[in-house]
C-alpha cells in the first residue's frame, strides 16, 4: 500500500483508539448515570464480536467446509469455557485436519 | 517499586504468549490485504487492539474514507472507554495524569481483566510491568506473521486464518451461555451481519458501516429489552 494512503489510515486508527482509552482514564472520570447508556456500552463488545465473527469466519480458511470444522470445534471448546489460546489453536488444528481429510477424497 | 514491576511483568507473560499467536495471523492477513511487513508491524505497535485492526484491513484494501475508518474504530473500541472508566477507580496515588496517559495506551481487554482482578489498588510500577510482554508479543507476532507467513505452506496458512475468530468465539460464548441478554445480543448481531452479507441491496454496504450498524442495533435492542441486567465489567 502506498505510504500516502497508509499513513492517514494509521493516524486515524491509532488516534481514535488511543483517545477512547485515554480520555476516560484522565479527563472524564465521572460515573455514567444513564442506565440505558450503561447497558448499551456493556453489550457493545458482544455485539461487535458477534457481527465480526459471522459470517466472516466461514471465509477465513478459503473453504467453507474446513471453516465449518474449525467453527464446530471452537464453539464446543469455547462453550466449555476453555482459554482463548486453547480455542484458537484447536480451531486451527481442526481446519488442518479437515484439509487433510478432504485431500483423501 | 522493582518487585511490583516484576510481578506485573510476570502477569503479562501469558497474555503476551496469547497475543503472539493471534497477531501472527493478523500479520499474515495484513500482507494479503496489500500491506507491507513494516506497515503491518507499525499498526500493531501503535494500536494494540485485535478486533479494531482486523476490521481495518478490508477498509484499507477497499480505499474506504477516513470518516468510515474513524467511526468503525470508535464503535469497535468503544468498550475500552468503559474499561478505562472502571479501571480508573482501582488506581493508587502513583497513577498521576502522566502515567495514566501512558498506561491507557495498553488498556486492552486482557490487560484490563488482569489488572482489575488484582486485590486492592494497583500502581504505576505494576501496570508498567504488565504492559511489556503483551506489547512485545503483539508486535513481534505481527512481524513474524507478516515476514514468515508467506513462507509457510498454503494449508498451514489457511488453518491459521481461523485463529482470530477462534479467539472471538472464546470471548463471547461463555457469557452468552450463562446470560440470556448476552446470548440475545450476540445472536441478533450475527444474524444482522449475515443479512448485510447476503441480502441484495444490504450487501452493498461497506464492511465498516456493516459492523457499526449491526453492533449499535443489537446492543441498543439488548439495552431496551433487558435493562439493568448487566453488571459493570
Amino acid at each position: 500500500m502506498s505510504l500516502s494512503s497508509y499513513f492517514p489510515y494509521l493516524a486515524v486508527m491509532a488516534v481514535v483508539t488511543y483517545l477512547i482509552r485515554m480520555l476516560p482514564l484522565t479527563v472524564f472520570r465521572r460515573e455514567i448515570r444513564s442506565r440505558f447508556l450503561q447497558d448499551f456500552l456493556n453489550y457493545i463488545p458482544y455485539a461487535v464480536l458477534g457481527a465480526m465473527t459471522f459470517p466472516d469466519v466461514m471465509y477465513s480458511t478459503g473453504n467453507m467446509w474446513t471453516a465449518l470444522a474449525g467453527v464446530i470445534v471452537a464453539v464446543i471448546l469455547a462453550w466449555r469455557g476453555k482459554s482463548l489460546l486453547t480455542v484458537a489453536v484447536a480451531a486451527c488444528l481442526a481446519v488442518a485436519a479437515a484439509q487433510g481429510i478432504m485431500l483423501l477424497f | 517499586m522493582i518487585p511490583h514491576f516484576r510481578q506485573g511483568f510476570r502477569h503479562g507473560i501469558p497474555i503476551g504468549l496469547g497475543y503472539l499467536s493471534v497477531s501472527f495471523a493478523f500479520g499474515m492477513q495484513a500482507l494479503s490485504s496489500g500491506l507491507t511487513v513494516w506497515q503491518a508491524v507499525l499498526i500493531s505497535a501503535l494500536n494494540l487492539t485485535s478486533a479494531g485492526q482486523v476490521a481495518a484491513l478490508p477498509l484499507m484494501a477497499a480505499g474506504a474514507g477516513l470518516t468510515e475508518m474513524a467511526l468503525t474504530e470508535l464503535t469497535i473500541n468503544l468498550r475500552y472507554a468503559l474499561m478505562s472508566l472502571s479501571l480508573g477507580r482501582k488506581l493508587d496515588e502513583t497513577m498521576t495524569t502522566g502515567p495514566r496517559m501512558f498506561f491507557s495506551f495498553a488498556n486492552t481487554d486482557e490487560i484490563f481483566a488482569v489488572a482489575s482482578s488484582q486485590p486492592g489498588k494497583v500502581g504505576k510500577s505494576y501496570l508498567y510491568g504488565l504492559m511489556v510482554a503483551p506489547w512485545v508479543g503483539w508486535t513481534l507476532g505481527t512481524l513474524l506473521g507478516a515476514a514468515a507467513g508467506t513462507l509457510l505452506p498454503q494449508f498451514i496458512r489457511a488453518a491459521l486464518g481461523i485463529a482470530i475468530y477462534g479467539m472471538f468465539l472464546a470471548i463471547i460464548l461463555p457469557p452468552a451461555r450463562d446470560r440470556k441478554p448476552v446470548r440475545f445480543v450476540v445472536i441478533l448481531a450475527a444474524a444482522l451481519s449475515v443479512c448485510f452479507r447476503y441480502v441484495p441491496g444490504l450487501n452493498t454496504v461497506s464492511s465498516g458501516f456493516t459492523i457499526i450498524i449491526c453492533a449499535v442495533a443489537a446492543a441498543a435492542a439488548g439495552a431496551l429489552l433487558f435493562p439493568g441486567r448487566e453488571e459493570q465489567p
